[in-house]
């Protein structure tokens, strides 16, 4: 990002560019929490479409969580200079990033099938719009992740501690992804 | 350039030297790399200094725009009887003209206008012009550093703001028209396409746009926000920013927090638009055609948007009451009065501006108990904002006060915000809102207190911080010119329309003369529509002194014109890609020590003597 800030002297211990991404963080969770809120009052208005959420939304859940383990220990094995195993566990998370998104597409799809379609009542229009809206910041952690991959494979493996933030803020922010799915997944079983 | 050769000839230098530290800047050449050729240097330039003034002259530019819309309208509403055939040159197919060569404003054509000049205004020119250029050109001047955490991302932001606003301007050219429904966009109008011709095309070009606008805000923001907390210089503690900087921070904090609210309830508007959701649709009838949209909520749309409505306005006024606050005390010479009270009112301000939105919906069929609720603390918000206007009256009490355009303007900031600040408590209560809500009262209201005041705001700190940006003086005699001749126009014309809304007049109305009951008023309307043209014509003059400036203005021969505290004025007169050239100065004392032990003003590198005391501690 080409921060400019004095290597000696910072304000705080906590970089700038972590800081902008918690920043950042902070306005999603804003916009999650608007349109949460929305579901709830919309739902308390009455004539609401009843529907069973489809299984594969809770399997997706094991993906995503087991996706943030893999690039836990990734990012562990990175500051310990297990090269192999930074290496390995950074395209297992990627691959269970794009089987995130295709599960979702999946639960889409099973959504349809019993009749919760885009259009039929907000109660199921919701579910998409919201799934939908975090499949979008998840398909971003898959873009931070293929420029972490680029990292890995095509530059020679240097822990720096330049490098380590770089991984460290891709890191966290699958976390989020990751804790927002959770979030959403707690928040539509206790809705319905 | 090697740092330590800088010949130390002011005490400021060798302060600077002495005190300040080495952060190596000057060995990675960034100049070199970033300022190579007119492109680089003018356009496409990442220098927070450089992007202030992208932000500043687009503002004008749309500020213009959305003015001149305004004199249309203006038109229309005092001399409904006049020709305006002489404007189907410019608008075209908007005018029109009758057998007898009578030209008429099409009626679709002025909500149109009056729904544009909203959003220009609000959107284009008191968030992104005012915010975009002070926190661009004064955080990293006043906090001591070379440039933005992201000066990429900071550039990003204006290019976002831009191209929000190309697609805006195209959207003006449309054969259905630009967007008519309002600048708060309420759907069904906003929904439905077949609602009326500028909720078609113009509506969506209207989303883009502010999507765009959302993206530069939050790219802005979250730099504003980094920065402020990340790279002070040595010295700068919280307590001891200047309260412009304080102001800027919770500024981007509130629109951090707000704009993806709005982002939320722009993105379920799509879906109804376009993917036959039914969000904020239900049981509508367009032209005799029942639609099949059902169970949906408009009222839902109005919550996500006035809980980013309401911290907008104050997006709009803290910046300016912290460029009020700074104008203020270095005209007054003299320390602001309540530095502390000031930071906690800003807090307060906008920790309160988060529960407030309800206001804006009292007849909306809110639950009248919840309403209680945002009443009281709508009611509320009078108390940090008296106090705020309690310490810029003490502030200027007693002072030897320097009367110039910067620190007229700042007086004038102080006179609207409690001519309009008043209106807003009769506003606040939810039973006198029956009578209230949608007429001129409203419009006075916020003209005076967020239109009025954030531009005198503006005003104050272009002409205070134009030798700083362009290294160059506006015309004082012509800055008084504007100055007075604002403040009396700007009076003329919204006085009169609390009197006219306190009688029912309804805001956004075509034409008002065909109701018995306001016939009256149509002599007060032809008085309003003159003052607003002679108004124009002052911002006109306005433009073409900051234009002239620019080039041919007075020239800055000295570092420190006003003789203030702040960092900003120990750059070099025009200064280069990092701000100094040699150390960054540290701060040793809060920004406002003016008048203290006989001395006119101690500038914030000058350490504490012996046994002094920092106020800001």
């Amino acid at each position: 990002m080409g921060a400019i800030s004095s290597p000696e002297y910072s304000r705080s211990k906590i970089p700038p560019q972590k800081l902008a991404l918690w920043v950042g963080i902070a306005s999603i969770v804003m916009m999650f929490g608007a349109i949460t809120s929305a579901y709830v009052v919309r739902r308390a208005a009455g004539n609401w479409f009843e529907f069973k959420l489809p299984d594969i939304f809770f399997l997706n859940t094991v993906v995503i969580l087991l996706s943030s383990l893999t690039l836990h220990i990734s990012y562990t094995a990175f500051k310990k200079g297990k090269e192999q195993l930074y290496k390995g566990l950074l395209v297992a998370t990627f691959v269970l990033g794009i089987l995130f998104v295709v599960l979702q597409y999946q639960g889409w799809v099973a959504m349809t099938v019993i009749g919760a379609t885009f259009t039929i009542n907000p109660s199921s229009s919701f579910v998409y719009v919201i799934s939908g809206l975090h499949a979008a910041h998840v398909l971003g952690g898959i873009a931070a992740l293929i420029v972490a991959m680029i990292y890995a494979f095509v530059l020679p493996y240097k822990p720096t501690e330049r490098r380590r933030l770089r991984f460290e803020l891709v890191v966290n922010y699958w976390h989020f992804v990751d804790v927002l799915w959770l979030y959403l997944i707690v928040f539509f079983m206790l809705q319905s | 350039m090697a740092h330590a050769v800088i010949a130390a000839d002011t005490l400021e230098e060798k302060l600077t030297q002495e005190l300040g530290y080495d952060d190596h800047f000057h060995e990675h050449h960034h100049g070199d790399k970033f300022q190579s050729n007119f492109l680089t240097t003018y356009i496409f330039s990442t220098d927070h200094k450089i992007i202030a003034r992208q932000f500043l002259i687009t503002g004008i530019f749309w500020a213009f725009i959305g003015a001149a819309m305004s004199i249309v309208f203006r038109l229309q509403l005092g001399f409904p009887e006049a020709d305006l055939a002489w404007l189907k040159p410019l608008l075209g197919k908007w005018i029109q003209v009758n057998d007898a060569g009578i030209g008429k404003l099409d009626p679709e054509f002025y909500y149109a206008l009056v729904t544009m000049h909203g959003t220009i205004l609000v959107f284009f020119v008191l968030t992104a012009g005012l915010s975009g250029t002070f926190a661009n050109l004064l955080i990293p001047l006043q906090i001591g550093a070379r440039d933005m955490a992201s000066p990429l991302l900071n550039a990003m932001s204006y290019w976002f703001f831009f191209l929000a606003g190309v697609v805006m301007f195209l959207s003006l050219f449309l054969s259905t028209g630009p967007f008519s429904g309002g600048w708060t966009a309420y759907p069904p109008l906003s929904a439905l396409g077949q609602a009326s011709d500028g909720s078609k095309a113009g509506m969506t070009m209207w989303i883009v746009a502010m999507s765009l606008f959302v993206v530069s805000s939050l790219l802005g923001g979250i730099n504003y926000i980094t920065t402020i907390l990340n790279l002070r210089t040595k010295g700068m503690t919280m307590w001891r920013m200047p309260l412009t900087i304080w102001a800027i921070l919770i500024t981007a904090i509130l629109g951090v927090l707000s704009f993806p609210v709005l982002f939320s309830g722009l993105l379920l508007l799509v879906f109804d638009r376009s993917m036959g959701t039914s969000f904020y649709l239900s049981e509508i009838i367009v032209g005799g055609q029942i639609l099949d949209r059902i169970g949906g909520s408009p009222v839902l749309y109005q919550h996500l948007f006035w809980f980013l409505g309401h911290p907008e306005v104050y997006i709009i006024i803290l910046p300016a009451m912290g460029i009020v606050s700074e104008v203020l005390s270095v005209h007054a010479r003299k320390p602001i009065f309540g530095y502390r009270a000031m930071v906690y009112s800003i807090l307060a301000i906008g920790f309160l501006s988060f529960i407030v939105w309800a206001h804006h919906m009292f007849m909306s069929g809110v639950n009248p108990f919840i309403s209680n609720f945002f009443v009281v603390f709508t009611l509320i918000i009078a108390v940090p904002s008296a106090i705020k206007v309690f310490n810029w009256i003490s502030t200027v009490y007693g002072s030897n006060f320097r009367f110039n355009s910067a620190s007229l303007f700042a007086l004038g900031f102080v006179s609207m915000f409690i001519s309009g600040g008043l209106t807003g408590i009769f506003l606040g209560n939810s039973a006198i809102d029956i009578q209230l809500h949608d007429t001129y009262f409203v419009v006075a209201h916020f003209h005076i207190v967020m239109g009025i005041a954030a531009f005198f705001g503006m005003f104050a700190g272009v002409y205070h911080w134009f030798p700083k940006m362009f290294s160059r003086f506006m015309n004082e005699t012509l800055g008084k010119i504007h100055f007075w001749g604002t403040l009396i126009g700007a009076y003329l014309i919204f006085w009169p329309m609390h009197y006219t809304g306190m009688a029912g007049v309804p805001r956004r109305y075509y034409a008002i003369d065909n109701f018995d009951s306001f016939k009256h008023f149509v002599s007060l309307n032809q008085f309003i529509t003159i003052a607003a043209i002679v108004v124009f014509f002052l911002q006109v003059l306005f433009i073409i002194n900051f234009f002239y400036s620019v080039f041919s203005g007075r020239k800055l021969t000295v570092k420190n014109p006003w003789g203030s505290n702040t960092l900003e004025w120990t750059t070099p007169i025009k200064p280069g890609h990092g701000n100094w050239p040699g150390n960054i100065p540290t701060t040793q004392r809060w920004a406002y020590d003016y008048g203290k032990g006989g001395e006119e003003f101690i500038a914030q590198f000058v350490p504490l003597k012996e046994g002094e005391h920092d106020h800001g501690h």
